[in-house]
């Protein structure tokens, strides 16, 4: 690679729909993940929250998964499934469950005792205070872990590209720079893969402030 | 009105005895029985752990008794529907526990809303309570439970606790979280609200003050639910039914006592008045005559100007206002018997003029008097009270006293 | 299924430099090394910022930056500029094919982890105490070394939990760049389409972060004062207003829970 630029910007502007197709790939391999995981998890914490017992052993699990380290995971399962989509869908699920579990799960516990006990004692039902009360006050930190598991499986889905060229998404820029000695392609799909996630990073923030007025109403007294 | 009819609460099971009797530790509550009258405020107080949260809480079945039932208006409060039941009850509790996430004025609107009102009722019936517990709904309407002070919420939650004007309160040491002063005006603001709208309302406090400020019945507990004394602050203070009642109440109750009576309710000395200008013969006659030995000095408007001792008033001439002493301290018909004696003891005199609102005198009240009255209201032994044989009777109250709270 | 077993059994791949052993000691070394050098940076640092408040904005940024940048992308990314660099700083290029890339992206990326969890779990003593502790005379440095610290193990060292975790997984991804370990059975395997080879080195590999993250994980709890195990957090008042805290969650450090 020595001599050559690092990056070419007419390669790049040439090939412009190939840029955003993988692009669309990645988003694609990224959101998936992410939304099963959290609908998961939210399952298991609205679990955890009626039955504490469950916590420690799904927490134990969650963690466990997530310690594998995700070429290893995905590793696992090519015997099994191949080089499909869901060997790389289900990793990256199981990646997500430990952080929005625990976020989830705090979300709920963090919703304060006395605000509950007002609402069950003026009247709401197990369902109301659930939608109408906890679901609303758990989102801060059910946001917070979203954010998380978004940054963090937009950077492990440039790793599934390793294993093959099925996936696509930008770490298929990135294999196939290395393995064509061609640093554009190095480039482009590693600064995407960086500012998809701070973009992603960004915009959940900005959704989180629209959610949650009370939060930021902070200033002054009355 | 509510009644508790032989209620109970365990929290553990009973324990099977090798000798085939079934033992259990005492409950939170043992066998209460205790009626709640219509329209009055009904103060729980003890200390910690005795029970009265537990009880109150037994109202609205956030606690479901172990034995016993609660009446509410003549029907039991387990055949109903827990929801429906929770929802016709207000519940004020210490932190108040207004939704964060929701603007003051959708907290208010909380029983309403899931009863389905309409968007506009909703609103009217929010500005309305918001009005009522004095807050502008202009300014806090829209704002959020962390712009508010500790008071300021506090008046919501009883705003939101009166949304749809329940006949029923249930208020849990609603006032504890604030300071003395904004507690102090909260109370007072409330018995106002209480004049206007008449509701049944059990009150758990563990601070005797508020119980004897706020209760027209009060209910001493001690540990396990059960009730030491059942009656009037007044009643409470002159005659503890027991040694608890009497240590609970504190050592001050005497003075706790004058504070619930004003001096309207004595009956004033007539002192021997002079006016300015006046022959001063008569007056001396008159002062001789009276019990004092001393003339008071009014002017023409009978204000006073003066204490005159009788052997100087002059034999003849008209009265003048230079030979009276400077005055003791006055009072008027509202001020407490506690805080007139204490008055009079700063300014260490015997005797306190009192006046009316233009200032005129209307007479003399001694700690003499003071005395005599706090006697007669004082019947029986020091500490229990008895019934025909002599026996005493804890958690009873006396039928004419509650007719006389009424 | 492939035959996991029968690879596992087979002598030839216990033995040589690319048996299993030294490809596990290749990992181990490229770990250790970068685990220290990234304590040697983030914990100092961490401290400091942690115990003066200053450059909290800086730090967390600093955090936010490193989950976002795929460890992947960076050390693929830094391949060409060590491989450019190689003759006019003057060292092999063959070093800057594998080691440097690899090391330096594991180092980079293991910083921030231990630089948030040190900086975290000092923020999360009690500001009380520490008041407390400078009006009984402590210095500065005392209170760091005998109040926040130990009452901050417990999250510092789930700082480091979560940085050896990703510096193995890191290691294993490195062998795309003909680094060695344990990485290079995945690698080799896939390319000569292997399955043995291939599910094994996943197996090997999971097997090395299980056992490491349990060890570290019962140094963990070990060093919780007991007080502080914990379930979710307990329900606060609802008129608790704290706003500097940081849960060390959110950040991806692990923390103590029941089972951990």
């Amino acid at each position: 690679m020595e001599g050559q630029p690092l990056v070419d910007f007419d390669w790049i502007l040439s090939h412009l729909d190939d840029v955003v197709e993988r692009l669309v790939q990645h988003v694609q391999l990224s959101i998936i993940p992410v939304v099963l995981g959290f609908l998961i998890s939210l399952f298991l914490a609205i679990w955890a929250v009626r039955q504490p017992r469950v916590y420690g052993p799904v927490v134990a699990i969650s963690g466990i998964l997530y310690t594998i380290p995700s070429i290893a995971a995905f590793a696992l399962l090519i015997p099994i499934f191949g080089l499909t989509l869901i060997t790389a869908v289900v990793p990256l699920t199981t990646y997500t469950l430990l952080i929005l579990v625990r976020n989830n799960a705090s979300g709920f516990a963090a919703v304060p005792a006395d605000v509950l006990e007002a609402a069950e004692g003026m009247g709401y039902t197990r369902w109301e205070r659930m939608r109408r009360i906890e679901l609303p006050l758990a989102v801060p930190l059910m946001i917070a872990g979203i954010r998380l598991a978004v940054v963090t499986t937009i950077g492990l889905a440039t790793v599934a590209a390793i294993l093959g060229d099925s996936f696509g998404g930008l770490g298929q820029f990135i294999t196939e720079g290395l393995q064509t000695f061609f640093p554009t392609k190095i480039y482009i799909g590693a600064v995407l893969s960086v500012a998809l996630a701070f973009l992603a990073d960004f915009l959940i923030i900005k959704a989180e402030r629209r959610l949650t007025p009370w939060a930021t109403a902070r200033a002054g007294r009355v | 009105m509510v009644e508790f009819d032989h209620v109970t609460k365990h929290y553990d099971a009973p324990v099977k005895r090798k000798d085939g009797k079934t033992t259990r530790t005492p409950g939170a509550v043992n066998d209460l029985s205790l009626t709640v009258p219509a329209g009055k405020i009904c103060v729980l107080v003890g200390p910690s752990g005795c029970g009265k949260t537990t009880s109150l809480k037994m109202v609205n079945r956030l606690i479901e008794p172990t034995g016993g039932r609660i009446l509410i208006d003549g029907v039991d409060a387990a055949s109903r529907d827990v929801t429906e039941l929770r929802r016709s009850i207000g519940y004020v509790i210490q932190q108040v526990g207004l939704f964060p996430h929701q603007t003051i004025g959708d907290n208010v609107a909380t029983v309403p809303r899931l009863q389905g009102w309409s968007k506009d009722r909703l609103r009217a019936r929010s500005d309305e309570l918001l009005s009522l517990v004095g807050l502008d709904p202009a300014k806090y309407r829209d704002r959020f439970p962390n712009q508010l002070s500790g008071g300021e919420r506090q008046r919501v939650g009883v705003a939101r606790a009166l949304a749809i004007d329940p006949p029923i309160m249930l208020m849990d040491e609603p006032f504890g979280a604030v300071d003395p002063i904004v507690r102090d005006r909260l109370q007072n603001e409330f018995l106002r609200l209480q004049e206007e709208l008449a509701k049944t309302i059990l009150f758990v406090t563990h601070d005797i003050d508020e119980a004897i400020k706020m209760g027209d019945l009060v209910a001493v507990f001690r540990d396990g639910g059960v009730v030491e004394q059942f009656g009037t602050p007044a009643e409470i203070l002159a005659n503890p039914a027991s040694e608890f009642v009497a240590r609970f109440v504190g050592a001050d109750r005497g003075l706790k006592r004058l504070a619930l009576s004003r001096v309207s309710d004595l009956d004033l000395v007539q002192p021997a008045i002079g006016v300015v200008g006046e022959d001063a013969a008569g007056a001396r006659e008159r002062a001789q005559a009276a019990p004092f030995g001393y003339l008071l000095l009014v002017d023409a408007a009978r204000r006073p100007l003066g204490w005159i001792p009788e052997g100087a008033i002059p034999a003849s001439g008209p009265l003048d206002p230079a030979l009276a002493n400077p005055v003791s301290p006055s009072v008027n018909k509202r001020t407490t018997l506690k805080d007139a004696l204490s008055m009079m003891l700063d300014a260490d005199v015997q005797a306190s003029i009192v006046v009316d609102r233009t200032g005129a005198v209307q007479g003399i009240m001694t700690v003499e008097r003071v005395i005599e009255m706090m006697r007669e209201g004082e019947h029986g032994q020091p500490f229990a009270v008895v019934d025909d044989e002599g026996v005493p009777i804890p958690g009873v109250p006396d039928e004419s006293l509650v007719a006389e709270a009424g | 299924m492939p035959d996991i077993l029968g690879w596992l059994l087979d002598p030839i791949n216990w033995s040589g430099p690319e048996g299993i052993p030294s490809r596990l000691i290749e990992h181990l070394q490229i770990c250790l090394l970068a685990v220290g050098t990234a304590t040697a940076i983030g914990l100092p640092v961490g401290l400091y910022v942690g115990h003066t408040g200053r450059f909290a904005g800086l730090a967390i940024n600093l955090a936010n930056i490193g989950r976002a940048v795929p460890s992947y992308a960076l050390m693929v990314g830094i391949l060409p500029i060590a491989l450019n660099l190689a003759p006019s700083v003057g060292y092999d290029p063959d070093l800057g094919l594998t080691f440097l890339p690899l090391f330096l992206a594991m180092t980079l990326l293991a910083i921030p982890p231990i630089l948030v969890a040190t900086y975290a779990g000092l923020r999360e003593v009690d500001r009380d105490l520490i008041e407390a502790g400078r009006g009984m005379g402590l210095t500065e440095r005392q209170i760091l070394g005998r109040l926040e610290v130990p009452l901050a193990v417990p999250v510092i060292i789930g700082g480091f939990r979560t940085s050896t975790l990703q510096v193995i997984a890191t290691a294993t991804i490195g062998a795309i760049l003909s680094f060695g370990g344990l990485g290079r059975f995945i690698i080799d395997g896939l390319a000569n389409k292997d399955d043995a080879m291939l599910f094994a080195g996943a197996v090997l590999v999971t097997v090395l972060a299980l056992l490491v993250d349990a060890v570290l994980a019962v140094v963990q709890r070990v060093l919780t004062p007991r007080a502080l195990r914990g379930k979710p957090a307990p329900r606060r008042p609802s008129d608790d207003d704290d706003e500097d805290r940081i849960d060390p969650a959110m950040f991806g450090v692990r923390t103590v829970d029941v089972s951990a």
